[in-house]
């Protein structure tokens, strides 16, 4: 057949013969694009590399068939793969910014692909098989562009730069891994645009990996649903996320906020097993609510529907069931009597101003979203109220007082009842200080209590969130990303605030991770009364947490008012942009192909 | 600089307890290298030689036991020196001072440098402060001026010790400071400062131990870079005086007669190579694994 036809991969680590993936088998038809969705380690990024003979490092593919067009690839030795990659099969990386070499310029690094795969096309067509590149990817074809360094363009740019040149040498099978993960909404909206465009232009297949299933409803034509290394759920988009046929998609697809509805999120509990430790019969047993006996045997694939399988005992038995029945969080009515306001913010990098008078206030129990792409200043204004940055002008107050600019002029008692989470919990804890240490010390500054009472509280601080007493005497290298998240909240909460700021606190989180958290805070705001200033650029995940939404843009606060008011009737044009590129699951919205002057294109 | 954990529940050790205190994991693993434990061997075969040398020797520094420049005998095993004295027994007693010297400075240098580059990396107002000054004592050719203030006020063992360290210091405290940097922008830096812990606490206890692997390699250095420069001292005359002994005395006083008696030039020569062949085996093993360390990703 035309297109990709992967059978019975299996990548194992040379060290124990552990499976990394294992009887994975799947098709990619001529035009179509198929997502690959998953958590972390659940093998799905080694399914995208193994595609190109390409493994990590201490771990090799041991098994299975890669045919594309009809050829077989994996008896190829490493310089016949030499000329398949880049050639027949392309990649764009999760990171353009480490894809490119920082000291070639544009051209040289498009012109490297034709050099080694093309080398006897004459300067004159390399020079015009660019600039087409180019233009396919909506990025200016002039020499003044070419002449750029990696580092002179903007993060959306270098990662069209990526898709050009995967597409410059007219490649048959393109692998995408996670391209937009470090992008906004606007600027992935556009670059998925252009995939889809691409794709269906040049008869591309591709292979879509990403753990964001809203991309995958807005882009793809079927998805592949990967858990513990196998492809538990596979079949058209709309059915298998309409009706998914295996308790893990079920359960993933209730973890995911939306756009359109405040749901309730619901984690996973557990963990993915990691290779190696995978029990035996269905990995996801010991996570699943119908799991049996059976269930350590090892699952059929069943046939749920036309092209929809599922890999799982029960399949037949789960009932038909689409996302519109799930819960919906209640509207919450907020007194309005601001605990902590900051008013007339202006602040500035060195002369660069980044927050043009800007006032956000919040109340009691209540959680306002700041919201707005990166470089908005939502950032910078959570660092301005928990005192990190000193505003030129405006003023924080906190409780009927001011505040002091700085964290240090502060009054103890004003640190302790405002409290901050930082964004990526692998920086925000000291690797060299065990947990315990981490969230004693600062109840030890902040309170007069003995040392024993510190550590009956960071006891309870830990239990809070969800993580046994014994993580305390473990030192942060020893946690998943999400561990440590709650530890950075555990860490708060032991400060008994009564406002906690959090600075994108999930966005490096897997989905189901992230709602395990927010369905915490949620807990945690009913119970203990808090407030809560949660900065994001998630917009879904503004439906499911915040009562009132201020939308930021280039420093200034364009829209403010209830969060259902705000998303369902935006006044603001940008308010609206960023609502119209946000892929959402309910209904997948076709994007309108975006106009973009590729002269002024600046994304 | 100890970071031992404050907190000791009674929990049961859990999977993560066996990872315990990072920068110990990364000695423990460095001692995996062969080439690490090879080095450990050197420089305890020379430390032991130097202290214990001593205690053994078949002769005093001051004895003559023979003529001047004899060859090996069974009496001097390594000959005899200018003066007619045992060079074995002059060996045994000749370490002990060179390598205190050396470590002493170079603690003392490591210590101050880390202390200035630690302010220097963390408050940018003082920053320049302390940083130009420094570069203008590293401007100064270290020995010529060690030299010269040996001259002046005679060649005494804490004067040496101290302009050593001095020397030390400005790139102790330019590696701290680049450190530092890098660390006081992590946000776990930012946190301690939001919670209002005084500077003094961020600096010792949530940035240095981030750093403290590195500073241990960069006191390796030190150390032989101690040794180098207490060896020329003592080799042009102005480190110990005769009669006393050292192994970079011995080599002035014997360079003459190398081609009848090469054993006086020859023994510390071999001494001061392989202590810092060790040093360098040890320190870069254990930066090597550091890096390896720091490449892992976070489980």
């Amino acid at each position: 057949m035309n297109g990709v036809e992967v059978t019975d991969l299996r990548v194992e680590l040379d060290a124990n013969g552990a499976d990394i993936v294992d009887g994975v088998g799947f098709t990619v038809a001529v035009g179509e694009i198929v997502g690959v969705v998953g958590e972390s380690g659940s093998g799905k990024t080694t399914v995208g590399t193994a595609l190109l003979n390409g493994t990590r490092r201490g771990a090799q593919t041991t098994a299975g068939s890669i045919r594309l067009d009809g050829d077989e690839l994996s008896a190829l030795d490493e310089n016949g793969w030499r000329r398949v990659r880049g050639k027949k099969i392309a990649y764009v990386p999760q990171d353009p910014t480490a894809a490119l070499n920082p000291a070639l310029r544009l051209r040289s690094q498009l012109k490297e692909m034709l050099d080694t795969h093309e080398p006897h096309m004459s300067s004159e067509d390399q020079d015009e098989r660019i600039r087409a590149s180019l233009r396919e990817v909506k990025l200016p074809d002039t020499d003044e562009f070419l002449k750029r360094y990696p580092h002179q363009v903007s993060g959306g740019q270098l990662q069209r730069i990526c898709l050009a040149m995967a597409f410059l040498l007219r490649p048959r099978l393109i692998v995408l891994d996670e391209p937009t993960t470090g992008l906004d909404v606007t600027t992935q909206a556009h670059v998925l645009d252009t995939v889809r465009e691409l794709c269906a232009n040049h008869s591309v297949a591709a292979l879509y990996i990403t753990h964001d299933l809203a991309v995958v409803g807005t882009l793809c034509d079927r998805v592949l649903v990967m858990y513990a290394g196998r492809i538990v759920e596979s079949g058209v988009v709309s059915d298998v996320f309409d009706s998914p046929m295996h308790p893990y998609t079920r359960e993933l697809l209730t973890s995911i906020p939306d756009l359109k509805v405040p749901r309730v999120l619901h984690a996973i509990g557990g963990y993915a097993p990691r290779p190696g430790n995978r029990p035996p019969g269905c990995a996801f047993a010991p996570r699943c609510r119908m799991a049996t006996e059976l269930c350590t045997t090892d699952p059929p694939l069943v046939h749920v529907g036309p092209g929809h399988d599922s890999l799982c005992h029960y399949a037949k038995d789960l009932e038909a069931a689409t996302h519109r029945d799930w819960e919906i969080k209640p509207v919450r009515v907020v007194a309005e009597n601001a605990i902590l306001s900051a008013r007339n913010i202006s602040a500035f990098y060195g002369s660069t101003q980044v927050l043009h008078d800007v006032t956000v206030e919040v109340s009691r129990g209540e959680c306002v979203a700041l919201v707005g792409e990166s470089g908005s200043g939502k950032t910078t204004l959570s660092r301005v109220i928990i005192g990190l940055l000193a505003p030129r002008t405006g003023e924080v107050t906190f409780d009927g007082e001011t505040l002091s600019p700085k964290a240090g002029g502060r009054r103890r008692e004003q640190r302790q009842r405002i409290q901050y989470i930082f964004q990526s919990p692998y920086s925000s804890l000291n690797p060299r200080h065990s947990i315990g240490r981490i969230i004693e010390s600062p109840i030890g500054l902040l309170f007069d209590v003995p040392r024993a009472e510190c550590t009956r509280r960071a006891e309870e601080a830990i239990e809070m969130v969800g993580l046994p007493a014994a993580t305390l005497d473990s030192y942060p290298g020893d946690l998943s990303g999400g561990e440590r998240q709650r530890v950075a909240i555990a860490r708060a909460l032991a400060c008994e605030p009564t406002v906690l700021v959090c600075d994108e606190i999930t966005s490096a989180l897997d989905v189901s991770v992230q709602a395990g958290i927010v369905s915490l805070l949620d807990r945690l705001q009913k119970e203990l009364e808090l407030s809560l200033i949660f900065v994001t650029h998630n917009l879904a995940l503004v439906r499911s947490v915040a009562d009132r939404v201020a939308v930021l843009q280039d420093g200034r606060l364009v829209e403010a008012g209830a969060t259902a008011t705000v998303l369902d009737a935006p006044a603001h044009e940008y308010t609206k942009a960023l609502l119209n590129d946000t892929p959402t699951m309910t209904d997948a919205i076709d994007l309108d192909p975006v106009a973009i002057d590729p002269k002024t294109a600046t994304l | 600089m100890s970071a031992t954990p404050t907190s000791m529940t009674s929990a049961a050790p859990t999977a993560a307890s066996e990872g315990r205190r990072p920068s110990a994991s990364v000695l423990r693993r460095a001692f995996r290298f062969p080439t690490v434990r090879v080095g450990l061997v050197l420089v305890l075969a020379v430390f032991l030689f130097a202290f214990l040398g001593p205690y053994f020797a078949p002769h005093t520094t001051t004895e003559f036991v023979g003529r001047p420049f004899q060859g090996p005998s069974s009496d001097a095993l390594l000959g005899t020196d200018q003066l007619g004295r045992d060079v074995l027994s002059r060996l045994m007693w000749g370490g002990r001072s060179i390598l205190w010297m050396a470590v002493a400075s170079a603690f003392l240098g490591v210590g101050v440098g880390a202390a200035l580059g630690l302010i220097a990396g963390y408050t940018p107002k003082i920053d320049n402060l302390i940083m130009r000054p420094l570069e203008v004592i590293q401007g100064f050719p270290a020995l010529v001026l060690i030299l010269l203030f040996t001259a002046l006020l005679g060649p005494k063992v804490w004067l040496i010790i101290l302009l050593v360290a001095l020397f030390n210091v400005p790139s102790v405290a330019r590696v701290t400071r680049g450190m530092t940097l890098d660390i006081a922008s992590r946000d776990f830096v930012a946190a301690a400062q939001v919670i209002g812990f005084p500077r003094r606490h961020i600096l010792y206890r949530e940035v240095l131990p981030n750093i403290s692997t590195p500073l241990f390699v960069e006191l390796g250095l030190r150390i032989t870079y101690g040794i180098a420069i207490t060896a020329a001292l003592s080799f042009t005359g102005n480190g110990l005086q005769p009669p006393s002994t050292d192994w970079g005395l011995l080599l002035n006083e014997n360079r003459t007669a190398m081609a009848i008696q090469p054993w006086p030039v020859i023994a510390p020569s071999v001494l001061i190579a392989t202590f810092a062949i060790g040093v360098t085996l040890l320190t870069e093993g254990v930066s090597r694994t550091m890096a390896r360390v720091d490449r892992e990703p976070g489980t």
